[in-house]
This record gives structure tokens, C-alpha cells and sequence, in this order.
């Protein structure tokens, strides 16, 4: 060790100084963890990047504006048109299911998909490659953190919207329910994960070609009537839209009996899709992430702040 | 918590060993070199800068040490750790801050920030709370604690990245830039920081970039000077403005000389004496006093001379030891200042807190200088 400048101010205190937490006695000690503690530590950064979004819930109520109220004209126009033509009371149900599951996709496309996009010209993206967890977690946080902010948001939907308009659900399978439901949410954010990173890749091109896609893929799950009435259209978008899948799932779960659904799937036949999907996903954002950081430290760009 | 006061069994281990070291980056129509052939090494424990003009390539040899980029050739390590195939343990024992930092997200509270990058270190829910409070107190953001981080002030921010960077007890640090764009009691508070951490465990190591040669020159034990992705001389500061200097040059203020300069020019071990100001003589009018340039063989030789001037009947009145500085070192070195690289850098980052004057190399070095009083 060389003789440092100022070294006798140099040498270590023998009471607790906040310049010390964790000690260790060398740097290799504090290199080597163990595999439950680099576990913990991605556990524990789920955590910590979820943090933010549910944060942003109570400090910034503008989403109740954009997420809720102005969805809910949307729902609304659909729920008078379909009494205006005197169809089978589902429907109604149908729309504002329909309208609560906005929610999710909204924030799947506009702040999930974006986020590590802009990630990068915050210069976070730099630091979390820097830190000791698995960018895997920190997608993962992103997600939970969405899905749980926006589980909040479509819940007000749906409650209002059945109050509203009089909405009354016939379950039969509440556990089935409940795991579709799970699996839906799943898919979405692993879809969700899945363009973080293309975004990370495609940069502008990626948030072009989301913009262009929004609408189509809005119509195409069937948001507003049951996706089965598109015919071919609706079975290509059960097919690979998370959205139309897990929706056409609930539908039928919490209409039970309805055959207004149309649904040429049975639930758990959706329900294996969307565990498909989901693996799929999540697996493609993985590997996507690897290529990032491959790419990052090759080109010196990807990741890098540019703004 | 006791601190181990054992000698690093990893002392074999250098902090940062870089062997030849190339980075080159695909540009149109010609590509970039951004380092060619570094080699550096730098001991554990050691405060060790890079100075240099932007485009030097500091921040793309930090990068590459704190894995986000790779060689184009050569190879490096940090701790013994490979740069290319180890980034897992050397991200566990590092950390890095970067001057004008907007990491984090605005909407959240220095405190909330702090904790949630405590998480991605792996500490737990509570124990990241009470750390977090811990260096919210040391880096002096106690006003600050439940306050928006869109609402900080440049110096304010940088503390607080300062903080994040605290947060897992790194064995190495890396501190790009960090006073760029702050006023003079910031980028002082950030210094003192920084040797104070140092300071608490032995084997700590830094790498510091820095615009400010006065900086460098105070806080580091060796530098580097880079410049077009070459490093041009290492050492301590005291070596490096040696180079550029062999001569001890002191510059002395006298009551009084009758005999004349030149009857110093005469003592052993002088090389020349001449007066520096005022009047033929040497006189300084306001003060009456007698200033003179000596420059001696060494440092050595100036006892002789101080016996001397009783035999002479001159009292000292003030004796300043004259060194180059690093600019100078510097300019000798590369064949240009770096002072309009300077300019250009500051006025881009646009990082100047309101109703304080930013730290530039002239106030840098007089608050040293003041502090070294």
C-alpha cells in the first residue's frame, strides 16, 4: 500500500463511523456472496424499483384524470350505445371489463414499455448495470410496481362501472377466476418487459411503431364487444395478445353461462395460453437484456446517457 | 462496528491494473480512439487522479473499470478482478459518482431516493432506512431529507449522489468529475468528503477525474496526466511539477539588503538572485521591504543561505517556496493549455445553482490555497 498523502489522518477510528456499515476485510471477502445473498439482493431490488411507481400513485393525481375518468367516457359511450340497441345485458358487463382492463394496457404500453427507454436518458440505466443485482430484477420491479398501480386504478374502474351501470357478474369458478386473472396480469407485464427492452434496442423506431400499433391492438382485443365476433382477426389476436386472451377468459369466467362471449377457447385453454405467453415474455426480455449489455459495453451507446 | 485494522490480505492485489488498455469507437467516416494503450496502475488505498482535457478519454477508461465498457484491446482488472468476464464481483465493490448526476427520479424524496437504491445493494427494508438516515446526516442534507429531488439545488444533488454512492461500503470508488458545476462550498464539502471516507478504512481506493488542476493536486497521492487516450506522465504531483522543474525557487521578502542582491547570488549553492518587484532595488514601496527571486541548487541549500543573511544584517520578513504548478506541467507535457476546453465543458452542462458563484479552476485553487493557510 503506498504511503498516502495525510495517511496519519488516515488511519482507521475505533468507534463506529458513518464512513463504515459493512465492514469487510478485503475487497475479495467482500466480492464473494453467496447465492442466497445475491437472491436477497435481487429480491430486495424488486422491492426497491417498485417503490417509485407506487409512489407516483399518491404524488401524482393526474392519473385519475387520464387513467380513469377519461377511460371512463370511453366505457361509458360504448355502455349507451349498446342499451340504445337493446343488447343482452352482458354486454354492458363485457364493456366495463373492458374498461377496467384499459387500465393495465395503458400502462403496459405508455410507461412500461418507455420506461427503460427513458431510463437511460435519466442516466439510471448506467447505475443499475453498475449496481449488483440482475437487471432482470429491476424489470421486474418496473412490473410489479405497474401492475400493482394500475390493479388499484382498473379496481376503481370496475367498481364504479358496475355501480353505474348496474353491472351484475355470474362466477361460478372464483378460483379459476383468480388464477386466469393472475395469469393475464403475467403475461401483460412480461409482454410489457418484454418491449422495455426493445425499446431499449430500437430507440425511436420502437416508440413509432407502439403509437402506430395502439389502436389496432386496442380493436383487435375486443376492449369494447367480445373478441370472437373478429372472426379470423380474433382468433390471431387470442393467439398472441395477452390482452385479448385474458380478457376473453374473464369474460367468460365472470359472465358464466353467457354465450354472448362467442369464445371458441374454454378458459383453461386461455389459460395455458397465457401461461405460454408468459414464459415466452419473460424469457425474450432476458435474453433481450443480455444483449443489451452485451451490446452496451461493445458500442458504448445503448445504455449510456445521451441527452 | 469495529473496523479491521489487519493489513488486505489482497495487498498483491493492485486496486486498478490496466495493461495496455485500447478503446475504440465505431464512428463515420473515421473511428475514434478514445484510449490507446493505457497502462495504470493504481495501489489499494491510493487517491489517484486523470487529468486532462475533455476527450482525453478519463471517463472512457472509468467506464470501462466499472464494466460498462469493454477494451477494444488490452486488458484490466479492479481488485484482481477481470474487467471483461468478472463484472458481478467487481459491481459488489465499487461504486461510482459522476459529476452532474440526474440519476434517480424527481418525484421521489432524498430520502425515498436513497432507500430505494439501497435495495439494489441488497440491504434490508429497515437497515436501509437507518443507513439512509445515517448519510443523509453525513453528507449534510438534514433540511433536505423529505424534500422532492426534482427541488435540489446542483450542490445539493451531487451530495446526494454522493450519499448513493456511500451506500454499500465500496472498496473502490470512482469519482468522475464530481465537483463539475458546483459552487465553492459545494465542490469543498464534496472534497472533504471524500477524504474523510477514504480516511475511515484502510485499502480504500479512488480514481478521481477532475477539470481542476488545483484539486488534483491537493486530494491525490499520484496523477495521471491523459491526453488523446495516452497517458503522458504518472506520479505524485510533487514528481510530475519536479519534471518541468529541476531548481528550487523561493521567493523572498527581506527588511532589508544592503549589500544587494547580488551578494546573495554569491552564496553557495545559489544559482541566481534577482529582485522580483517594486523599484531597481527590489524594493516593495507599500511594504518598504526587499523582495527576491532565489533559485537555488535544491531544497538544501536554502539553510545556508537563511545563516547567511544574518552575516548580512536582513531579517526575513516572508519566505514562499515558488513551484509550477500542474497547468504548467501540463502545457509542457501535451504543448497546450486546457483552459478553453474548460469553458466549453462548464457552459454545456449548464449546471450552475442559482445565487452561487461555480467553482472554476481560479476559485478552486484560492480556496485551497486559503485552506492550506
Amino acid at each position: 500500500m503506498t504511503a498516502a498523502k495525510g495517511s496519519a489522518e488516515r488511519t482507521p477510528s475505533a468507534a463506529r463511523s458513518p464512513f463504515v456499515y459493512r465492514p469487510t476485510a478485503s475487497p475479495e471477502e467482500a466480492a464473494r456472496w453467496e447465492p442466497r445473498r445475491i437472491l436477497i439482493t435481487n429480491v430486495r431490488s424488486i422491492a426497491g424499483r417498485a417503490y417509485p411507481r407506487l409512489i407516483g400513485l399518491r404524488r401524482e393525481p393526474s392519473w385519475i384524470l387520464f387513467e380513469i375518468l377519461l377511460p371512463f367516457l370511453t366505457t361509458s359511450a360504448f355502455v349507451f350505445v349498446y342499451r340504445a340497441l337493446q343488447s343482452p345485458p352482458e354486454y354492458i358487463g363485457f364493456v366495463v371489463l373492458g374498461g377496467a382492463m384499459t387500465a393495465f394496457w395503458m400502462n403496459v404500453m405508455w410507461m412500461m414499455a418507455a420506461q427503460l427507454y427513458w431510463e437511460k436518458d435519466q442516466g439510471n440505466l448506467e447505475r443499475y448495470f453498475t449496481a449488483p443485482m440482475s437487471m432482470m430484477a429491476i424489470l421486474l420491479g418496473m412490473a410489479i410496481g405497474g401492475l400493482l398501480m394500475s390493479t388499484f386504478r382498473a379496481g376503481i374502474v370496475l367498481l364504479v362501472g358496475t355501480i353505474v351501470y348496474g353491472v351484475v357478474f355470474s362466477v361460478d369458478q372464483w378460483f379459476l377466476l383468480l388464477g386466469v386473472f393472475v395469469l393475464f396480469l403475467t403475461a401483460l407485464y412480461g409482454l410489457g418487459m418484454m418491449l422495455a427492452t426493445l425499446f431499449v434496442l430500437w430507440g425511436r423506431e420502437a416508440w413509432h411503431l407502439t403509437q402506430i400499433m395502439a389502436e389496432p391492438v386496442y380493436f383487435v382485443s375486443g376492449l369494447n364487444f367480445p373478441v370472437a365476433r373478429l372472426g379470423l382477426f380474433g382468433a390471431a389476436a387470442l393467439g398472441t395478445i395477452p390482452l385479448a386472451v385474458g380478457l376473453d377468459a374473464i369474460r367468460q369466467l365472470a359472465f358464466a353461462g353467457s354465450t354472448n362471449t362467442g369464445s371458441f377457447i374454454s378458459p383453461e385453454g386461455e389459460a395455458l395460453l397465457l401461461v405460454a405467453m408468459t414464459i415466452v415474455f419473460i424469457g425474450l426480455a432476458r435474453y433481450l437484456l443480455r444483449i443489451i449489455e452485451r451490446l452496451a459495453r461493445q458500442d458504448g451507446k445503448l445504455i449510456t446517457r445521451t441527452s | 462496528m469495529p473496523v479491521s485494522p489487519t493489513p488486505l490480505h489482497s495487498a498483491a492485489a493492485l486496486a486498478i491494473d490496466a495493461r495496455n488498455v485500447g478503446r475504440v469507437y465505431k464512428a463515420k467516416p473515421n473511428p475514434i480512439v478514445a484510449l490507446d494503450g493505457i497502462d495504470l496502475t493504481v495501489r489499494p488505498g491510493e487517491l489517484f487522479g486523470l487529468l486532462g482535457p475533455n476527450g482525453a478519454g478519463k471517463t472512457t477508461l472509468i467506464k470501462i473499470l466499472t464494466t460498462l465498457l469493454l477494451p477494444s484491446s488490452g486488458t484490466a482488472s479492479v481488485f484482481g478482478f477481470d474487467v471483461e468476464r468478472q463484472t458481478s464481483q467487481i459491481r459488489r465493490i465499487m461504486n461510482i459518482v459522476s459529476g452532474g448526476e440526474q440519476s434517480g427520479y424527481g418525484l421521489l424524496q432524498v430520502r425515498e431516493q436513497l432507500w430505494m437504491f439501497s435495495q439494489f445493494y441488497g440491504l434490508g427494508v429497515r437497515e436501509g432506512w437507518r443507513r439512509v438516515d445515517e448519510l443523509i446526516d453525513l453528507v449534510g442534507l438534514q433540511e433536505q431529507r423529505v424534500q422532492k429531488v426534482s427541488q435540489l439545488s446542483t450542490g445539493q444533488r451531487q451530495k446526494l449522489n454522493f450519499a448513493r454512492g456511500l451506500l454499500n461500503d465500496p472498496w473502490i470508488f470512482f469519482l468522475d468529475e464530481p465537483t463539475l458545476g458546483l459552487d465553492v462550498s459545494a465542490a469543498r464539502a464534496t472534497r472533504e468528503l471524500t477524504l474523510a471516507w477514504q480516511a475511515a478504512v484502510p485499502g480504500r481506493t479512488i480514481l478521481l477525474t477532475s477539470h481542476y488542476m488545483a484539486e488534483v493536486d491537493e486530494m491525490c497521492d499520484r496523477l495521471a496526466i491523459v491526453d488523446r487516450g495516452r497517458i503522458l506522465a504518472i506520479g505524485t504531483p510533487a514528481e510530475l511539477k519536479h519534471r518541468v522543474q529541476s531548481e528550487s525557487i523561493f521567493r523572498l521578502e527581506l527588511d532589508r539588503l544592503d549589500r544587494g542582491v547580488g551578494a546573495l547570488a554569491r552564496l553557495p549553492g545559489v544559482i541566481s538572485a534577482a529582485s522580483v518587484a517594486g523599484n531597481d532595488n527590489g524594493a516593495d514601496g507599500e511594504r518598504n521591504t526587499i523582495l527576491v527571486k532565489l533559485v537555488l541548487v535544491d531544497d538544501g541549500a536554502l539553510g545556508p543561505v537563511v545563516s547567511a543573511l544574518a552575516g548580512l544584517d536582513a531579517h526575513i520578513v516572508s519566505l514562499q517556496k515558488s513551484e509550477p504548478s500542474l497547468e504548467d506541467v501540463f502545457v509542457e507535457l501535451v504543448g497546450r493549455g486546457f483552459e478553453d476546453d474548460l469553458t466549453v465543458h462548464q457552459n454545456g452542462t449548464g449546471l450552475r445553482s442559482a445565487g452561487s458563484r461555480p467553482a472554476d479552476e481560479e476559485s478552486v485553487a484560492e480556496e485551497l490555497a486559503g485552506r492550506s493557510r
